[in-house]
């Protein structure tokens, strides 16, 4: 896209000279540069992360991602806890949409116990899974705009989202923990004329969606700032196992509730969200797909969930529970893309090692140091956002 | 997939061939071997995406088990590797020339459980911790609650029960 009153690219690529390699020779003494950083504690960045800018003029020429501002040692913790001791401390592995990591939690110690999980406990864990991802992408979609200087839609999400919350306080007793997926199945079945309150939301956020799509994509100003930057190449996708809406704005047909279908997500009829821009743009785009498929899924389920059953299988005593020697691999899709846990069982009460990987490890770290050269500095955060890094994932 | 496991057990030496609960396939191979066999299932067999790769420590064994999980999109497939190592001067080539973002996982064992990637780009530079310099953290002999109480003084007042002692008390009372 011409853009006449932004066309800066010419006189910045003469700072700084390439040496034989083509890579650019950065010499902070000879005062062309400096150096800037952009966190931990900024508006700009999501999370208690550091990016540590290199620039000239306004032209970044090298950025590092500086991560350990949270690092609890979660994983360290687990090797010292019961399974079910796991589970206080695994949620705050991802702030925002913490029921990702109960269900992989649930589904890595059923798996590796031999534990069936009834169906009325399948479906209610898809209800609190699509309304998670829902609130995360609340905050996300309307939230680009903040980076860029639109800050009201985002205010405006933060109320739809709390109406989500409001669910699922209802639903399980907390607002951002909810400790609802446990091993064997789920706390408690949905609470009287439930499914009529949810679906009153439903309605009031399609219709803030619409507004968002006024105010923020139809936006001259948002256009201009996000189309044509932030590029991932399609085939840095595969290369640095980039996922979720960053693969799927890139081209790539890549879903874990399709591709590898988990609960009864098979049973129910939706599409992948693809783009093929592969900019900040495409990548809101796909995420703003994502919330009417969001909606829709979550109307398919209340339709064909069975009105009662079963909401916990048999369990040993959470206290004595040993799991047998073992590995096991559980994905899930999350709001950001592909959410893996690797469990390792010794056969004692403890598990040997849980290990997670995020989609934040590359997206925060490999791609977000790659896609910040030569970007402008007033690009860094929108860039950061529509990756959606989140670094208590990176610093387990 | 049984083509490929065929094919890989004819050109590799590996062992422990078993299927996780997952219907992960998972096997065990010699340290030696690993590259040219991650090569092998990258250019030849599709297996482009390297999902993770992960550290146990089997502290009572003196090995380190390195798990190298590689994704075929296409198939949708997933296959796990294992290696183990020496736990003394623990070293394992590293990976980063066939994934770039392999280094981030190396930069992060390497401080977490000090196995070296020589060669790994970064691999040196601290990840989380800034000026640790004690031993790896993540290693199983290194005892969490003692280097909190040594490094810690108790403030009056944050008394706690032992976790397991009270959950036995709230949910089993009688056994």
């Amino acid at each position: 896209m011409s853009n006449t009153i932004f066309d800066w690219k010419k006189d910045r690529s003469m700072f700084p000279e390439p040496d034989k390699d083509g890579k650019p020779v950065v010499e902070l003494d000879s005062q062309k540069y400096i150096k800037v950083w952009q966190g931990p504690n900024h508006p700009g960045v999501t999370g208690n992360m550091a990016l540590e800018l290199t620039i000239s003029g306004d032209e970044v020429m090298e950025a590092k991602t500086h991560v350990g501002y949270l690092h609890r040692g979660f994983e360290k913790l687990f090797e010292r806890r019961r399974y079910m001791q796991c589970f206080p401390t695994s949620i705050r592995m991802c702030v925002p949409e913490p029921d990702i990591n109960e269900y992989n939690l649930s589904r890595g110690t059923e798996l590796l116990s031999g534990i069936e999980v009834p169906e009325m406990a399948g479906w209610l864990r898809m209800i609190a899974l699509e309304m998670a991802r829902l609130q995360v992408l609340l905050r996300t979609v309307p939230g680009q705009g903040g980076t860029i200087g639109l800050g009201l839609p985002a205010q405006w999400g933060l109320y739809y989202r709390e109406l989500i919350l409001d669910r699922f306080e209802e639903l399980t007793g907390g607002r951002i923990y909810h400790m609802y997926i446990l091993p064997g199945g789920v706390r408690g079945l949905l609470p009287d004329g439930f499914k009529k309150r949810l679906e009153d939301n439903l309605v009031k956020i399609e219709a803030f969606m619409k507004e968002v799509d006024r105010v923020v994509y139809s936006n001259a100003v948002f256009k201009k700032r996000t189309k044509g930057i932030g590029v991932v190449p399609p085939e840095w996708i595969d290369q640095y196992g980039a996922t979720g809406p960053v693969a799927r704005a890139a081209g790539y047909k890549r879903d874990v509730r399709k591709d590898y279908p988990y609960l009864y997500y098979d049973r129910l009829d939706f599409d992948y969200n693809v783009e093929h821009e592969s900019d900040v743009f495409a990548r809101f785009h796909v995420r703003r797909k994502d919330v009417d498929t969001t909606i829709d899924l979550l109307r398919q389920i209340m339709a064909k969930m069975p009105e009662k059953g079963e909401l916990r299988a048999e369990t040993p005593n959470v206290l004595h529970w040993k799991i047998p020697r073992g590995e096991t691999l559980v994905r899930c899709e999350s709001s950001r893309g592909e959410y893996l846990f690797y469990m390792v069982a010794d056969g004692s009460i403890y598990p040997r090692r849980i290990n997670l990987r995020g989609p934040s490890y590359t997206h925060g770290v490999v791609l977000l140091e790659k896609l910040l050269v030569n970007a402008n500095i007033s690009d860094v955060s929108s860039i950061m956002v529509s990756l959606a890094t989140c670094p208590p994932e990176i610093e387990r | 997939m049984n083509e490929i496991i065929e094919h890989i057990k004819k050109r590799f030496p590996v062992y422990e061939i078993g299927e996780g609960p997952n219907g992960v396939i998972l096997m065990s191979v010699e340290a030696s071997r690993l590259v040219p066999m991650l090569t092998s299932l990258k250019t030849n067999h599709g297996y482009s995406i390297l999902v993770i790769l992960s550290t146990v420590d089997w502290l009572e064994d003196c090995k380190f088990q390195l798990t190298y999980i590689v994704n075929n999109p296409e198939e949708k497939r997933d296959l796990g590797i294992r290696v183990f190592i020496q736990r003394e001067d623990a070293e394992m080539e590293s990976i980063h020339t066939l994934w770039e973002h392999a280094a981030t996982f190396q930069r992060e064992i390497k401080e977490m459980f000090g196995i070296n990637f020589p060669g790994s780009p970064g691999v040196d530079d601290q990840f989380l911790l800034e000026g640790w310099d004690n031993k790896p953290p993540m290693r199983r002999d290194f005892d969490t609650k003692k280097y909190a109480e040594e490094t810690f003084f108790p403030r009056p007042g944050r008394e706690t029960n032992d976790p397991a002692a009270y959950m036995k008390q709230k949910l089993y009372p009688d056994e």
